[in-house]
């Protein structure tokens, strides 16, 4: 018995090692965004976001050329207590520290019989000993990234560091209104705000109605009607831009919010009906027929009756409606561009035309995933069963 | 439409007996058209009409003014009022000989949504149905899955940031993208991922598929749990191993699944676009063709050019709106 669980249990162990390792790469990128969306800018660019774990740059050649007579706290000689930030400040680079090495200490040279560190390592000690004495700040992990993300930043240092020397650009105001500055990512979250939720309760609105009628009336062309509904949900976006667009040059709604509502209400409609209607037609006969034999006319059978019951499907609805149109980048990009900027587009603009360091892209693409994981994660069930009903969506 | 009458009989000769609409429900001819006014009327609006209109100006010059026949350029092969159909399928290509045609087509924007089609919906079927059955087996199953589901959630453009920071290209000393890192730590050279023609929109297409294979495996994964378990316990007490268990009986059962799973996966790649849009924007040669109609469209303002493109779009998507209605009336007459 015992021998047949252990082979059994050794048997899974392939199963095991290739879904780990899928797993593994399936989540390391989106680690690594999110441990780099925290980290100070200068060690962004000096090392990978995998080395938070290791020592620090420097303590490790600190320990090796220094830790015999300076103590590993630095502390251990009194009358070159490293700690101290005035004697430390006298040594900001390489250059004055080899220097200061070179030179003799008590008539004996500084390194005893070491040889003085080359430029690199030198210039990693002076680094380590700028945080040893707290001159530089020594914290591995910041928000300032988020900062500068939410206001738009676009300097070379940071928005605090900007703000506290005075040199921000003329476009931030260094309070509370910064987080509506129409290059940050925080007035991008509230027009992204604002175009989901109209677009995702609209189509769905729109589409329960029509849903009803194709469950539960009976008219002509009925079945035609819904089989080019189910072809229409293959119609790429793309088709059908230039004309709207042009249209929508004419009415003025160009860069306007209801202009893209209408459009997401359009394209969101097939799929939304389509997946409404299968649940709807799917529920019991008997229940709309004892309704109606009780005097029920269609308004109370769908508003009291089919709307309650089809609250599963709306829920499936309403997230992927809602990710779908969070998500968008092509249709913002076209009906609403910079005038409203939204999220995706504030973030294809950071890459595309300005180039922004990862310390700006990691935090502002953090920021715009933070909902749709939330509302993923916490209604997983509902994605997936709207999604097993049929999806596809375009 | 005859596919529709294909399939009525059957439905009519079915519900005879009972009709799907009880009697007393029956209403005047008005009713249902007042439920459906304004799903139909706004589809009209924002998809049909604008089909019929895209069609129309792709017959005509930049700005729709005046017929595309008369951007023809003297001494060069002219097609007409079909002027920009011959830029949509030509413009990237060398003809000079079959060979450069060869060679530029799998740089173009065409040889690029072909290489997409291949490898993605191959990787992400094939993965999505590795994890399916494989998370079947362990205790972490729903961890396991949501892990791998998480990217459905995240936008193209977060998942393009999160993939060219993977890809990045130190032009120091130090590699902080986590390929090139692992990469040089086993000594080799760092590779720039994103800017070498040919690995760039293999480089892109992996993202794609870390996208979608959630997509895939959740799908499959309902459907090899729908397989009964009497029938595998059966071929397995006869002796078949997992191999065979899963070749023989497991994949021709869930075989129309997989089929449906495969035109959805041809039917997203055709449209892709803000994958390449976010990552290298068309260029290096990773040009597709959603995004090469944007480009004309709103970057060269060329209506008539961005519109054939469109219509060329929509002419290979045809064969899967055609299957796509034909398997609703399938499932319709199952019912």
């Amino acid at each position: 018995m015992n021998r047949e669980r252990l082979a059994n249990m050794l048997g899974k162990v392939p199963t095991h090692a290739v879904l780990i390792l899928l797993m593994l790469i399936w989540i390391l990128p989106t680690i690594g965004l999110l441990v780099t969306s925290f980290r100070p800018i200068q060690d962004i660019a000096r090392s990978g976001w995998w080395t938070i774990f290791s020592p620090p740059q420097g303590q490790e050649v600190y320990v090796q050329n220094c830790a015999e007579c300076h103590g590993g706290n630095g502390k251990a000689i009194a009358t070159a207590d490293l700690t101290n930030a005035t004697l430390i400040d006298k040594y900001p680079r390489s250059t004055q520290l080899r220097a200061m090495l070179r030179k003799d200490i008590n008539g004996k040279p500084h390194m005893g019989d070491k040889a003085v560190p080359d430029a690199q390592t030198a210039a990693d000690v002076a680094a380590f000993l700028k945080q040893l004495s707290g001159i530089a700040a020594s914290s591995r992990f910041t928000i300032s990234n988020y900062l500068d993300a939410l206001v738009g930043y676009r300097g070379t240092a940071t928005y605090q560091a900007d703000c506290a020397a005075g040199t921000q650009s003329n476009d931030l105001y260094c309070d509370a209104r910064d987080f509506l500055n129409p290059r940050g990512m925080g007035r991008a979250f509230i027009n992204t705000l604002i175009v989901t939720l109209p677009a995702t309760v609209l189509p769905i609105l729109v589409a329960a109605f029509a849903a009803y009628a194709f469950s539960w009336f009976d008219f002509r062309g009925r079945h035609l009607l819904f089989a080019l509904l189910v072809g229409l949900q293959v119609v790429p976006l793309q088709m059908t831009l230039v004309p709207i667009s042009r249209i929508y040059a004419q009415l003025g709604l160009n860069g306007t919010f209801l202009g893209v509502w209408l459009f997401h209400t359009g394209f969101g409609l097939p799929y939304a009906i389509y997946l409404m209607r299968n649940f709807l037609g799917a529920l019991p006969r008997d229940l709309f027929e004892s309704v109606y034999l009780d005097g029920a006319d269609h308004w109370t059978a769908f508003y009291r009756l089919a709307l309650p019951l089809a609250m599963p499907a709306i829920a499936s609805l309403a997230i992927f409606q809602f990710l779908w149109v969070w998500n968008d980048l092509l249709v913002a990009l076209v009906f609403l561009g910079g005038s409203n900027p939204v999220m995706t587009y504030q973030i294809g603009n950071m890459v595309t035309s300005h180039g922004a360091g990862w310390q700006l892209l990691t935090a502002a693409a953090f920021i715009s995933m933070l909902l749709p994981m939330l509302v993923f994660f916490s209604m997983q069930r509902f994605f997936v069963r709207g999604m097993l009903a049929g999806s596809v969506k375009g | 439409m005859t596919t529709d009458a294909a399939v009525a009989p059957k439905v009519g000769s079915k519900k005879k007996a009972k009709p799907v609409i009880p009697q007393v429900m029956r209403q005047g001819p008005v009713t249902p058209w007042l439920y459906l006014a304004p799903a139909l009327i706004i589809m009209s609006f924002f998809i049909v009409y604008p089909m019929l209109n895209t069609l129309m100006l792709s017959f005509e010059n930049k700005d729709g003014t005046a017929s595309a026949a008369t951007t023809c350029v003297e001494g060069k092969a002219c097609w007409g009022v079909l002027e920009n159909y011959h830029y949509a399928l030509t413009a990237e290509l060398d003809t000079s000989s079959f060979g450069s045609t060869w060679n530029t087509f799998w740089q173009s924007s065409y040889g690029n949504n072909i290489k997409w089609i291949l490898l993605m919906v191959t990787g992400t079927v094939v993965l999505g149905l590795l994890v399916a059955l494989l998370a079947d087996r362990v205790k972490y199953e729903p961890l396991s899955k949501a892990i791998i589901f998480m990217p459905m959630a995240i936008s193209f453009v977060g998942a393009g940031i999160i993939w060219r920071f993977v890809y990045d290209y130190g032009t120091q000393q130090v590699q902080v993208g986590l390929l090139n890192s692992i990469i040089t730590f086993f000594g080799g050279q760092p590779i720039s991922f994103l800017t070498t023609p040919g690995l760039n929109t293999i480089a892109l297409i992996v993202v794609g598929i870390w996208i979608w294979t959630g997509f895939c495996m959740t799908i499959l994964s309902a459907a090899l749990k729908s397989v009964p378990g009497e029938i595998l316990e059966a071929a397995r007490v006869d002796g078949a191993t997992e191999w065979v268990v899963f070749w023989q009986i497991m994949v021709p059962m869930i075989m129309p699944t997989i089929v449906v799973v495969i035109t959805v996966m041809i039917i997203n790649v055709l449209k892709i676009f803000d994958i390449v849009y976010v990552m290298t924007g068309g260029n290096y040669g990773t040009n597709v063709i959603a995004n090469r109609m944007y480009s004309e469209m709103y970057i060269n303002f060329n209506t008539g050019r961005g519109t054939a493109i469109a219509i060329v779009l929509i002419l290979v998507l045809i064969p899967f709106i055609y299957l796509n209605i034909k398997r609703f009336q399938e499932q319709e007459a199952m019912r």
